[in-house]
Order: structure tokens, then C-alpha cells, then sequence
């Protein structure tokens, strides 16, 4: 299956540089924004999902000259950038530095979402008018398209360098870069430095998306998360802020993609991009062409936590609403509403185990659904293909996902900030390509069919009752537990780790161990959570649990107030039981989801029962 | 301008006698160009307390992130209760009795007072870590032992508690009636003082204090000088940074000035604070030429100066 003769090579060394070139434009806008705001900027990839339909628009209906729709989606995809800046990040200067980051996620969910209810979640052609003739040069070959796309790529970067190097404004971008602070003191006007540079970025962005709607004749709604996430690689590769270093690393990353294609096939493609993600990141946080050996900066504050004072509940209502929640079943019978809630006591397993790593250690994990696959393919191949009981499964999957889901994370213990919540994304994404790509143990694409049902004595328990009745006993068990760990040494030694990790370790705090410890329970409660999950389902596959779940579980995590254990309650009753007992209909949901998340770090980010 | 301070260094220390707590040697760290430890030697014996100045920039708080273990030296040593312990983690260092505070303050905001103060005994936790010694097993004991607490593990919990109360009642009524409250809700002063309570509760051998009275009034700073002293007089080994140099001339066994990274003087506070070398550094050089002793006075006062 290896192509042995010299022509293929070539041709994936073009292919490679090609899609390199793309990631480039991607990585560059990013470089740049970062280089002015410090912000890993989320919702880049959902502007360059924009600029391919706006190209859409112009190639297939308003059927306008090629050059004429370019402008237009630099233009309309300029203008989306300024408006990010405008809502993403201005308003959030004096928050938390993860803030802008989370509202950017937010943004990038709604603008996805949109796109779903407007165009169609179907994928759509892009046809070109391009002349398809292609150059054959030493066994490989070039087409129109991929001169097209060297050409825009290697146009830009001139542009760029003119406009940073000769123009009174790109003086000013540099200056931001250099020392924000005193630039803003020598009268740069840094908000006008920050849109100008998102409209860059962002048209930069759109035009990328464009060209790759072209170069594949296919766009769709959630092309933007691969891609947005392949330009962070790839600056990351470079190094955070540094533009040379971008475009290098997104050459080298389509490089080394189009190569591991070659060797491995397809759908390992994205595989390759996570795991030079991973080692980027623990190898050389400071990008490949870094050198000087730096020390963290003074006190940092990666962590999302405002100063609140947390809503106390009096103990007479929690026993109070724990009664009743266990006594519904029996004044309610419709076995819809049930299900519901049992839906949403799972995901309060989710919630509460995201809001001891995300809340009170701080470190803010974007792959937490990770988790519920690992309990869930664990439990339900356990119980199939081992034939262990059900009962012993699920509790077995937690240890597995605990001890799984710590040993993926580990590497990025040492990271802080944003770049736990990059790893912590690759983590999840590379769990999500391994279930998809490891079929003799996993299945492959089909999924696990007819995962058993939990049942005592022989006798399934699938009646409505059990289906909320045993996910809110576990849960209430687990809350317990997390409760009262918060309130042992574990839980002060916990939140030291996120309010200052440098006074912490200075006290003989260990953060290895901690963040481990607090992991390795996160892990069991999200992995007996999944493992619940798909004994109701019946059925799981590498899509049950998408990067979108994890999302929502900081919404949750956030809406109820980080690190708050009834709040990770609420917060998963509010999102998961509300919109399905109003029967909102499915597709607006994830926009829901994605405008309370903006709402409440804007408004709100001690979330309803406050921080703790 | 390290040669000519050199021969005005007093050759006889109080330490030289005995084996020093801590000994660092030829100290180097470099940032890019810049030097701001520069081949630094020091030593310090129990139960001394020596005091580091320097004008701003001179690499103090360099020096004492060398020493405990949140940067690296590029060159040199440091020693620690006979021990060489370059480039030992913080944490561990932590454990070995090294404890100090930050200038710029790191109180854990969102927790209480009481709970600042606890963790920083936490390396004092015995009960409910047991020192297996195993890397998976101890921290899964030591969550069981946190989550079902044995007696012994809730008498120690008690008694750290007790012990944390003591320590914040050294402060007088400063602290104690905001025991449960956040620390991001005190005043600066305050915090400062939370951060010298959680470094009293490791029980150090060797305290390191990085400006404890920065932004604080002459009233609390007489107060903290006493608090100080009284430590002093408790036997605890400090090292002390510091600007306000009355206080310094007060407390100081010994004073060690830095400038540019280097050790520009040495020696008893007397003899430091009429240094030409000292007066030149907190001067400036354009003020070479014009500076005499009485400026000098001005700047760097003597224990005289402040009415011994
Ligand atoms: N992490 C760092 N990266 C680069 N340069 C640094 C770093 N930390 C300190 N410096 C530089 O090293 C020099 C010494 O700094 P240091 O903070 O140790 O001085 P200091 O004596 O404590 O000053 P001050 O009295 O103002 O606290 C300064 O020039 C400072 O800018
Ligand atoms: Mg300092």
C-alpha cells in the first residue's frame, strides 16, 4: 500500500504544502491576534466556515466573478472579526484572561449553529470556474487551484509584511505586540489596534476557508472546529504570537499530514495534528523556534474564578430537594418527563466531575467528554465482549477512565492557563480518533450495538422509574463524596493549586500529584457517568460524545458557578432538562447553549450560586 | 564597581564559627542579556537574621527565587542544612523548612484566612499522608484518609487548626475577627500579614521574607518590626528583604547590599550604611561626584540616626 515510486511522494509533498498554505493563512490571523491581545482565538475557525459560504453565495448564487468573491469574503469576514473584538473581547478586558478565551468559544458555537439553521447542517458543493489542467512536473503534478492557493498564500504574507513594516498602523500593531501597555501610553489607540488586527485575521480566515471549500468542492456548518483548531496547532508549532513561526509550523504540520495520510490512511489524518499538538506542547511549550529558556511569568491567573461569595444553601433545603427529587416517580408517572431527568442527572455526573478539575483545581478542560467515551466504550465492551456483569462494568469503567483519562492528561500538568484548555481539547479529540480508528477493540465507525441494560437479578432495569431513580442516586452519592472532599485538606490544598500554583508549591504542594488526585476522581465520576450512559443508550458510537458535549459541560459547569457542587447540579438541570421539557426544538439548542455560555461570562461569570 | 566595595567588607562575620543553615555560592542567573544574579555568595547560621538591600532591580527577589527552588541558578550552589540542594523543586524545598513570602503578595484570594494559613502547614500533614513512598498508592490512601478520616487523622486537622489560630493571634485583633472571611477581601497590610502566618505555619527552619512591610504605614510598619523581633527572639533563621532601612538597621545581624546582582557590601549594619560603595549604589552614578557623608546619612540612616 506504500507508494514506493518517487511520483506519489511528490505529490503529497504538493498536497502537503498546499493545505499548509491554507493552515498558514489560518495560523498567521491567529499569530497575530495573539501578538496584540494575548487570546487564543476560538471562534477563528468559525470565520473561516463564514468565508466559505460567503464564497458559496458568490460562486453558486449570485454567480460572481472569482476576484469579486474573494473581495467579498475578505470584506464580510473583516467585518465579523471586528465585530468579534467588539463582543468577545473588549468588554471582557478586566476579566479573567480566560474569559475572552470561553466567550470566544461561545461565539464560535453560535456563529456554527447559525450557519446549521441557515444553510442546512448538509455539506454543500463548491465548484470552481477554475481550468482544470494540470502541470506534470517529475511524476507529480500541480493544478490551476493549487497555484491559485500558493499564489493567495504567498500575496498575503507580502501584504501583510508591507502593511506592518511601511504603514503607521502596522507600526502600531507591532508596538501592541511588543509592550501593550506602553504603547498605550504613547497614545496607540490599542482598541483600534485590536479590531484592525481582528479584521486582518479574520479575512485572512474567511479567504482560507474559501480556497479549501474550493480545493475539496465541499463546505459544511462544522467545517470550522478541524480547522480552527489545525491553525492553533500549527501556531503553537511556531510558537504563540510569532507570524514567521506560524507559517513555518503550518507548512510542516500540512507536511507532516499529508505524509502520515500516505503511511496510515485517512482517518488518521486528524490524529497527527493532536498528537504534535501533545508533544509540541510538553516538548516545547514555547514553540519549536523558541530559544531562550523563560520563567513564568508573575502571578498568572489562567483561572476562571471571580471573587464571589457563594450562595450557601441551608442544609434543611438540600434534604429537602433531594427528598423530593426522589419521590417525583412517584407523583409523576409520564414516563418522558422521567427520562429527561434521569438524561439530566447523567449529565450532572459530567458537570460535577468538570467543576472539581475546572473549578476548583482551575484548570479548564475542553475534553471532558473525553471522559464519558472511555467510561462508556469501557463499560459496554466490559459487559459485551468480556462478558462481565453490568453491575461490576460500570464501576470498573470509572477506574479505567480515571486511570485512563489522568495518564492522557498528564503530559499537560505542567501546562498552565490556556494552554491546559488546548490540551486538555487535543485529548479529547484524539480519545474521539482512537474509538474511530481502533475497530478491533472499539468497532470502528459501526459502534457498539446492543450494550446490555443494567439489571439486578436477571431482570432489566429499563422502566422509566429506574431510568431516573439510578442516575440520581448515583449522583447524589457522588456529590457526597465530592462534597466532602472539598471540605477535607484535599479541598483547600485544591483550590491553593488554582488561586496561585507558584505560592502553592512553595508551601511543599505538590501539583503533579494533586491535580492527579483530582483527576483520577473527575475521571471516575465522568466514566461510571458515560458508562450509565450507554447502558440506557443501548447504543454508542465515536459520535455520542462529540467535542460539542464538553462545551456544553462548561456551560453547565459556569452557569451553576465553578467548583460549586449544586451548582453542577442546576447547571445540568438548566440546560438539559429545561430545553427538553419547553421542547425546544433540537437544532436550537446548541445555540442556546452557546449564547448563555456568552451571556454569563459577560454578565455573570460567578455563574448562580457563585464560585467557591 | 564590585571591586573597589570588596575591601570595604568587614572580614569578620558572627557566623563564621559555626556550620551555616544556608550556603550559597557564586550564584548566576542570567535573563537574555541581563544579569540579575551575578556570581552572589552568602551564607547564613542559625539563628541570624541578615537582610538584603539594593536598589530596585538589583535582583533580590532573584536571589530569593534561586533559593527556593522557583528558578534555576545557571551557575552556582546553594546549600541548605548541609545539604546541596541546587536545583531541588520548590516543593521540596518546602519540606525541608524553607518557607517565604512574595513581594508582590500571593495570598490564595478565594480562600479564607484560616485556610491560607492551613496550607501552609501543609507539608507538616502527617496522618493523612503517610509517607508510603509509593507513587500511586499514597495519594490514593490519602484520599480515602480525607474522605473517611480516621481519629487520627481528625485530631491532627484539629490540632493544625488550633495551631493556625495561634499563629494568626500574633497579629493581634488584625486577623482574628476575619478568620472565615476571603483573603481577596482584606487590606493590603493585611494580606501581607496573612502571607507571614502561612510561612509560620510550615514551621521553618529558615524563613525568607521579601519585603514584608512594602505599602504598609509607619504604624504597621513599627508593628511588623516587632512582630519580626519577637520572631527573632524566638531563635527563627531570616532572611530579609527590605527598602525601609530603619528597620533593617533594627533588626539586622548582618547586611548584605546588592547591586546590578553582585554583592556590593557586607557587614554589620553600622558599618554598611557609611559604605561608599552602598551610598554610591542607592545614589546613582551621577550623584558620585557630589555625594558626602551627610547625604549619605539621608538615605542610608545609621542606628543613630533613628534615635538608639
Ligand atoms: N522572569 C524574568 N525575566 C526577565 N527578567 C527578569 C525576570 N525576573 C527579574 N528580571 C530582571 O532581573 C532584574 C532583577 O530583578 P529582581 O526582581 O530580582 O530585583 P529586586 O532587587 O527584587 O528589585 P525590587 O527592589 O524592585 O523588588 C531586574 O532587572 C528584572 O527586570
Ligand atoms: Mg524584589
Amino acid at each position: 500500500m506504500f507508494p514506493t515510486s518517487f511520483g506519489p511522494w511528490l505529490d503529497y509533498t504538493i498536497n502537503g504544502l498546499v493545505i499548509g498554505n491554507i493552515y498558514a493563512l489560518l495560523a498567521v490571523g491567529l499569530a497575530l491576534i495573539f501578538g496584540v491581545s494575548h487570546l487564543i482565538n476560538f471562534a477563528h475557525g468559525s470565520v473561516y466556515m463564514v468565508g466559505a459560504y460567503i464564497g458559496w453565495l458568490g460562486i453558486t448564487k449570485l454567480n460572481l466573478p472569482l476576484p469579486v468573491t474573494f473581495a467579498a469574503v475578505a470584506v464580510g469576514c473583516g467585518l465579523l472579526g471586528a465585530v468579534i473584538e467588539r463582543v468577545g473581547l473588549r468588554p471582557l478586558r478586566n476579566a479573567p484572561r480566560i474569559a475572552p478565551l470561553l466567550a470566544t468559544i461561545g461565539l464560535s458555537v453560535v456563529l456554527d449553529q447559525s450557519a446549521q439553521l441557515l444553510f442546512s447542517p448538509d455539506p454543500r458543493a463548491l465548484p470552481t470556474q477554475l481550468p482544470s489542467w494540470r502541470i506534470a512536473i517529475g511524476g507529480g503534478s500541480i493544478g490551476a487551484l493549487d497555484l491559485l492557493i500558493a499564489g493567495v498564500g504567498i500575496g498575503s504574507a507580502a501584504l501583510l509584511y508591507g502593511f506592518l513594516r511601511f504603514t503607521r498602523l502596522g507600526w502600531a500593531v507591532r508596538a501592541t505586540a511588543l509592550d501593550r501597555d506602553a504603547a498605550q501610553q504613547c497614545g496607540v489607540d490599542v482598541d483600534k489596534v485590536n479590531r484592525t488586527v481582528f479584521a486582518i485575521a479574520s479575512a485572512l480566515g474567511g479567504v482560507s476557508g474559501l480556497l479549501v471549500g474550493m480545493y475539496y468542492n465541499t463546505i459544511d456548518p462544522n467545517m470550522g472546529f478541524q480547522a480552527g483548531l489545525k491553525g492553533i496547532v500549527a501556531q503553537l508549532i511556531g510558537g504563540v504570537g510569532n507570524v514567521p513561526g506560524a507559517i513555518a509550523g503550518s507548512l510542516l504540520l500540512g507536511l507532516i499530514e499529508s505524509y502520515g495520510i500516505a503511511l496510515f490512511g485517512t482517518s488518521y489524518r486528524n490524529l497527527f495534528a493532536f498528537v504534535a499538538l501533545i508533544l509540541i506542547l510538553v516538548l516545547r511549550p514555547n514553540g519549536l523556534f523558541a530559544k531562550a529558556r523563560r520563567l513564568p511569568p508573575e502571578p498568572l491567573t489562567g483561572t476562571f474564578i471571580a471573587p464571589s461569595r457563594p450562595l450557601v444553601l441551608p442544609g434543611w433545603l438540600i434534604g429537602l430537594l433531594i427528598v423530593a427529587a426522589l419521590a417525583l416517580p412517584f407523583a409523576v408517572q409520564q414516563p418522558y418527563l422521567l427520562q429527561t431527568l434521569g438524561n439530566a442527572w447523567l449529565y450532572a455526573l459530567l458537570a460535577l466531575s468538570l467543576t472539581l478539575v475546572a473549578g476548583t483545581v482551575g484548570q479548564v478542560s475542553l475534553g471532558h467528554a473525553g471522559l464519558l467515551a472511555i467510561g462508556a466504550y469501557a463499560s459496554a465492551l466490559l459487559a459485551l465482549d468480556a462478558g462481565i456483569p453490568v453491575l461490576l462494568a460500570v464501576p470498573l469503567a470509572g477506574v479505567i477512565a480515571a486511570a485512563l483519562g489522568t495518564a492522557l492528561v498528564f503530559p499537560a500538568f505542567r501546562l498552565r492557563g490556556h494552554y491546559v484548555s488546548i490540551a486538555t481539547l487535543a485529548v479529547g479529540e484524539i480519545v474521539t480518533l482512537v474509538i474511530l480508528n481502533w475497530e478491533s477493540l472499539t468497532r470502528g465507525p459501526i459502534g457498539v450495538t446492543g450494550v446490555p441494560p443494567l439489571s439486578v437479578a436477571g431482570t432489566p432495569l429499563v422502566s422509566g422509574q429506574w431510568v431516573y431513580w439510578i442516575p440520581l442516586v448515583v449522583l447524589l452519592v457522588f456529590a457526597g463524596v465530592q462534597t466532602r472532599l472539598l471540605s477535607s485538606h484535599l479541598g483547600r490544598t485544591l483550590r491553593a493549586i488554582r488561586e496561585d500554583d507558584v505560592a502553592a508549591r512553595s508551601y511543599g504542594v505538590d501539583l503533579n500529584r494533586y491535580k492527579g488526585l483530582a483527576f483520577a476522581v473527575a475521571g471516575f465520576v465522568a466514566g461510571v457517568g458515560g458508562a450509565l450512559m450507554a447502558h440506557f443508550y443501548s447504543y454508542i458510537n465515536h459520535e455520542t460524545f462529540p467535542a460539542p458535549v464538553s462545551m456544553l459541560a462548561l456551560t453547565m459547569v459556569i452557569l451553576g458557578g465553578l467548583g460549586n457542587v449544586a451548582g453542577a447540579v442546576l447547571g445540568a438541570v438548566v440546560l438539559v432538562g429545561l430545553p427538553e421539557l419547553f421542547r425546544a426544538a433540537a437544532e436550537y439548542r446548541m445555540l442556546i447553549y452557546g449564547v448563555v455560555l456568552l451571556l454569563l461570562i459577560r454578565f455573570r461569570p460567578q455563574g448562580l450560586l457563585g464560585t467557591v | 564597581m564590585t571591586t573597589a566595595s570588596t575591601t570595604s567588607t568587614p572580614t569578620s562575620t558572627p557566623s563564621a564559627s559555626v556550620a551555616p543553615l544556608l550556603s550559597i555560592a557564586g550564584l548566576v542567573r542570567r535573563f537574555g542579556g541581563l544579569t540579575a544574579v551575578n556570581g552572589l555568595s552568602l551564607s547564613l547560621a542559625d539563628g541570624e537574621l541578615v537582610s538584603v538591600i539594593g536598589p530596585n532591580g538589583a535582583g533580590k527577589t532573584t536571589l530569593f527565587n534561586l533559593i527556593t527552588g522557583l528558578d534555576t541558578p545557571d551557575v552556582g550552589s546553594v546549600a541548605f542544612a548541609g545539604q546541596d540542594v541546587t536545583g531541588f523543586a520548590a516543593e521540596r524545598l518546602a519540606g525541608l523548612g524553607l518557607a517565604r513570602t512574595f513581594q508582590h503578595g500571593r495570598v490564595f484570594g478565594n480562600l479564607s484566612v484560616l485556610d491560607n494559613v492551613l496550607v501552609g502547614a501543609h507539608t507538616r500533614l502527617r496522618a493523612v499522608r503517610p509517607p508510603l513512598g509509593l507513587p500511586l498508592l499514597g495519594p490514593l490512601a490519602e484520599l480515602g484518609l480525607a474522605l473517611l478520616p480516621p481519629a487520627a487523622v481528625r485530631a491532627e486537622e484539629e490540632r493544625l487548626r488550633a495551631e493556625a489560630t495561634e499563629i494568626i493571634a500574633l497579629f493581634g485583633d488584625r486577623l482574628t475577627p476575619r478568620l472565615d472571611k476571603p483573603a481577596h477581601s482584606l487590606s493590603y497590610a493585611n494580606r501581607r500579614r496573612v502571607e507571614i502566618a502561612r510561612a509560620l505555619a510550615l514551621k521553618p527552619r529558615l524563613l525568607l521574607l521579601d519585603e514584608p512591610t512594602a505599602g504598609m504605614n509607619p504604624t504597621e510598619t513599627a508593628e511588623m518590626l516587632e512582630i519580626i523581633r519577637g520572631l527573632k527572639g524566638r531563635g527563627l533563621t531570616i532572611l530579609l528583604i527590605e527598602h525601609k532601612l530603619d528597620l533593617v538597621m533594627q533588626l539586622s545581624d548582618r547586611v548584605v547590599v546588592m547591586d546590578h546582582g553582585a554583592r556590593i557590601a557586607e557587614g554589620l549594619p553600622s558599618a554598611v550604611a557609611t559604605d561608599p560603595a552602598v551610598i554610591e549604589a542607592y545614589l546613582g552614578h551621577k550623584a558620585v561626584g557630589a555625594a558626602n557623608q551627610d547625604d549619605a546619612a539621608a538615605v542610608v540612616p545609621t542606628k543613630r540616626g533613628i534615635g538608639e
